[in-house]
C-alpha cells in the first residue's frame, strides 16, 4: 500500500520546502508532491522536466449578456459574494461560481462558463517523479487543485509501484492545508521557536487532531530562541507528540537554495545530518 | 503617542500625507510565507501615528504577538448554511445537482450534507421545489481587537476551510480617516487577493533568494491583475544575491527598503518584540518606507 507523508508548519518560512526536498533526495521509491499550489517552490530545487500536464478548471464563472439583461436586479439581490453592483454590473473577479445568478435570472442573460484556473504537471526529476501545479493569480478553489495533484500522485505511485508519497504542504490552516493532509498516514509539523511559529503550529496540530491524522514535530532554527524551543518540547510532551529532531539555524539552507540543491546534497554539516536523522525516524515510522 | 491631529504624521512629526481627513489603505503581502510581512506591517503601524493595523491572516494571525495586552472578541463571524427539513424533503436531488461545491449528496432516501464544502451561497434553498431547506448561521471564526483598538485581527475556526468571509468583514473596519495597514495572508489565492483588493498601495515583502524571487514574481502578477500600485521590501538582505533587486529594476518596480539580515532582528521577532522597539536604529527603515509610499499615493 502506498503511504503518504505531508510536511506542514502553519506559519510560512519555517523550512518546509527545504526539508521536504531533502527527504525527496533520500527516499528511494517515492513520488514527490508540491501541494503549495499558490506559491510552489519545490521545482526550484528539483529542476523538473515536465512530461505531462492537465488543465485545471476551477469553479465556473458567471458571464452576463448585457443585451439580454432587463435590469430586474435579481442577480444583485441573490448574489452573496458582492459580484453584482446595485446597477447589476458584474464583477467576475468576485464571483465564487455558485450559479445562483444564472438560476434566478428570468431572461437567461447570465450563464456560467468554464475557466482555466491553473495547471497540474507530472515531471521527472533526479529524485523520481514530481507532481506539482500552478494556480493562476488570484484564483479560487486552490483546495481542489491540491486534491487533483494528490490524486495524480496516487495514480502515478500505483502505476509505478512506488511505496511513498511525500507532500510539501502549504502554510495556514484553511482549504489547501486541509486538502493536503486529509487521509495521509503521517504529518510532520515543522516549527520554528518564535512566538508566531508556536502560535501557528499549535493551530495546525489542532487541525491534524481534528482530522485524526498522526503527527510528529521537528523544531527548525532551534537555537534562535532556546527558551521557546523548550516550550515547544514541553507542549509536545503534554500532547504525546514525538519531537523527531531539532535542526540548527544555519545559513547552509540558504546556500543550498542559492545553488538550487537540496541541503543533503549540498552539505554534510550539522543541518544535513540532522535532516538525515529525522528522515530515518520518519521512514521507520512509515514503511 | 496618539494625538488628536487628523493629518497623517510620522512619530518624528514629519507629515507624509497632508490632505486632512484623507484615508489611506496599505496592504502588506507576499507569495512566500515567512518573508517578514508581519514584521513590516507591525513596525509600520507603530511608526505611523493614528494608524490602525488589521491582520487579515485569519489562518495564522501573528500581529497580536507584537502588541501588548490581550485580544478581545469584537464579534463572531457566521456564514449561512442550509438546514434540511427531512419531513418535507422528497429526495428529488435538485439541491445536490445544483450545488457547485458538491456539498450535498442525495442517494436514494438519504441526504448527506458536507458542511466543510458549503460556501453558503443559498442556492439549494432557492432551488428546493418543496421548501424543505431553511438557513441557519454556521460559525466560522471571530474578529478580535486590542484594548485601544489600534489592532484588529480575525481567527478562522480550526477545521474551517474558508477564511474570506472573515477577511471581508475585517476590511470593513478600515478607518475613514488616517492610515489602515492590512497584514495579508501568504500566497496568491483568494484570501491574499481579498486582502489586496481596494487598497491604495501594496507593499510586497520578499527575501533575496530563489524562493523569494519566484514567489515575488507571482505576487507581482496578482497586484498587476488587481491594478493596485505596489513596491518591494527586501527582508534579510544579505542572505542571498541581488537577483530580486535586478528583477525590480528590470520590471520598473520601486524598491522601498532593504531590511538587513541581522540575527538580533530574528531573535527579537522570536520573543514577540517589534524591531523598532528592540533595535531603534532600524526605525529609519520604516520611516523611509512611509516616505516613499507617501510620495507615490
Amino acid at each position: 500500500m502506498v503511504r503518504e507523508l505531508t510536511i506542514i508548519s502553519g506559519k510560512g518560512g519555517c523550512g518546509k520546502t527545504s526539508i521536504t526536498a531533502s527527504f525527496s533526495a533520500m527516499a528511494r521509491n517515492h513520488v514527490t508532491v508540491d501541494a503549495d499550489v499558490d506559491a510552489a517552490d519545490m521545482h526550484i530545487l528539483l529542476d523538473p522536466r515536465v512530461i505531462g500536464n492537465e488543465i485545471f478548471h476551477g469553479l465556473n464563472v458567471a458571464r452576463k449578456n448585457d443585451d439580454l439583461c432587463i435590469d430586474c436586479g435579481k442577480c444583485y439581490e441573490n448574489c452573496r459574494y458582492g459580484a453584482f453592483d446595485p446597477d447589476n454590473t458584474l464583477h467576475a473577479e468576485k464571483c465564487e461560481g455558485c450559479a445562483v445568478c444564472e438560476f434566478v435570472c428570468p431572461v437567461g442573460a447570465i450563464e456560467m462558463v468554464e475557466r482555466q484556473a491553473g495547471e497540474a504537471y507530472i515531471s521527472d526529476t533526479r529524485f523520481g517523479p514530481l507532481v506539482h501545479a500552478k494556480l493562476h493569480a488570484g484564483e479560487e478553489a486552490s483546495g481542489k487543485l491540491v486534491a487533483l495533484v494528490r490524486k495524480k500522485a496516487r495514480e502515478l505511485a500505483e502505476e509505478q509501484g512506488k511505496d511513498l508519497i511525500i507532500i510539501d504542504g502549504p502554510p495556514g490552516t484553511g482549504c489547501t492545508v486541509i486538502s493536503s493532509i486529509t487521509g495521509v498516514d503521517l504529518v510532520l509539523v515543522v516549527i520554528e521557536p518564535t512566538l508566531s511559529g508556536i502560535h501557528d503550529s499549535k493551530r495546525i496540530i489542532e487541525v491534524a487532531e481534528h482530522f485524526k491524522i498522526p503527527c510528529v514535530v521537528c523544531i527548525n532554527k532551534c537555537n534562535i530562541n532556546n527558551e521557546n524551543t523548550m516550550k515547544i518540547e514541553e507542549f509536545c510532551k503534554e500532547k504525546g507528540i514525538e519531537v523527531v529532531g531539532r535542526l540548527p539555524y544555519d545559513d547552509t539552507a540558504t546556500k543550498a537554495m542559492m545553488d538550487k540543491k537540496t541541503i543533503v546534497e549540498f552539505s554534510d554539516g550539522d543541518l544535513s545530518s540532522g535532516i538525515k536523522d529525522i528522515w530515518r525516524k520518519i521512514e521507520k515510522a512509515l514503511l | 503617542m496618539r494625538s488628536g491631529a487628523k493629518e497623517l504624521v510620522r512619530v518624528t512629526g514629519i507629515t507624509i500625507i497632508t490632505d486632512r481627513g484623507m484615508d489611506v489603505k496599505i496592504a502588506v503581502a507576499s507569495g512566500k510565507g515567512g518573508t517578514g510581512k508581519t514584521t513590516v506591517a507591525v513596525n509600520l503601524a507603530l511608526s505611523i501615528e493614528d494608524s490602525v493595523l488589521i491582520d487579515c491572516d485569519v489562518e495564522g494571525p501573528n500581529s497580536h504577538i507584537f502588541f501588548p495586552g490581550p485580544m478581545r472578541k469584537l464579534k463572531d463571524v457566521f456564514i449561512p448554511a442550509p438546514e434540511f427539513n427531512l419531513d418535507k424533503c422528497t429526495y428529488c436531488g435538485k439541491c445536490a445537482d445544483f450545488c457547485q461545491y458538491n456539498a450535498i449528496s442525495v442517494i436514494g432516501k438519504k441526504l448527506l450534507f458536507f458542511e466543510e464544502l458549503c460556501h453558503g451561497c443559498g442556492g439549494c434553498k432557492i432551488i428546493c421545489p418543496v421548501d424543505a431547506i431553511s438557513e441557519r448561521e454556521h460559525h466560522i471564526g471571530m474578529i478580535r481587537h486590542n484594548d485601544d483598538r489600534t489592532l484588529h485581527d480575525g481567527l478562522l475556526d480550526i477545521s474551517e476551510p474558508f477564511g474570506v468571509p472573515i477577511i471581508k468583514e475585517l476590511k470593513e473596519l478600515a478607518m475613514d480617516k488616517g492610515v489602515t495597514i492590512f497584514d495579508s495572508p501568504p500566497g496568491t489565492a483568494c484570501p491574499a487577493v481579498e486582502t489586496m483588493r481596494d487598497v491604495d498601495y501594496c507593499i510586497l515583502v520578499t527575501e533575496p533568494t530563489p524562493f523569494g524571487l519566484h514567489d515575488l514574481n507571482l505576487t507581482v502578477d496578482v497586484a498587476r491583475e488587481i491594478g493596485v500600485p505596489f513596491g518591494v521590501v527586501i527582508n534579510r538582505d544579505g542572505i542571498g544575491d541581488d537577483s530580486v533587486e535586478k528583477y525590480c529594476v528590470k520590471e520598473g518596480i520601486p524598491l522601498l527598503a532593504k531590511i538587513p539580515n541581522d540575527i538580533e532582528i530574528a531573535k527579537a521577532y522570536s520573543r514577540g518584540t517589534p524591531v523598532v522597539k528592540a533595535r531603534p536604529e532600524y526605525s529609519n527603515i520604516f520611516m523611509d518606507i512611509i516616505d516613499m509610499i507617501g510620495g507615490m499615493i
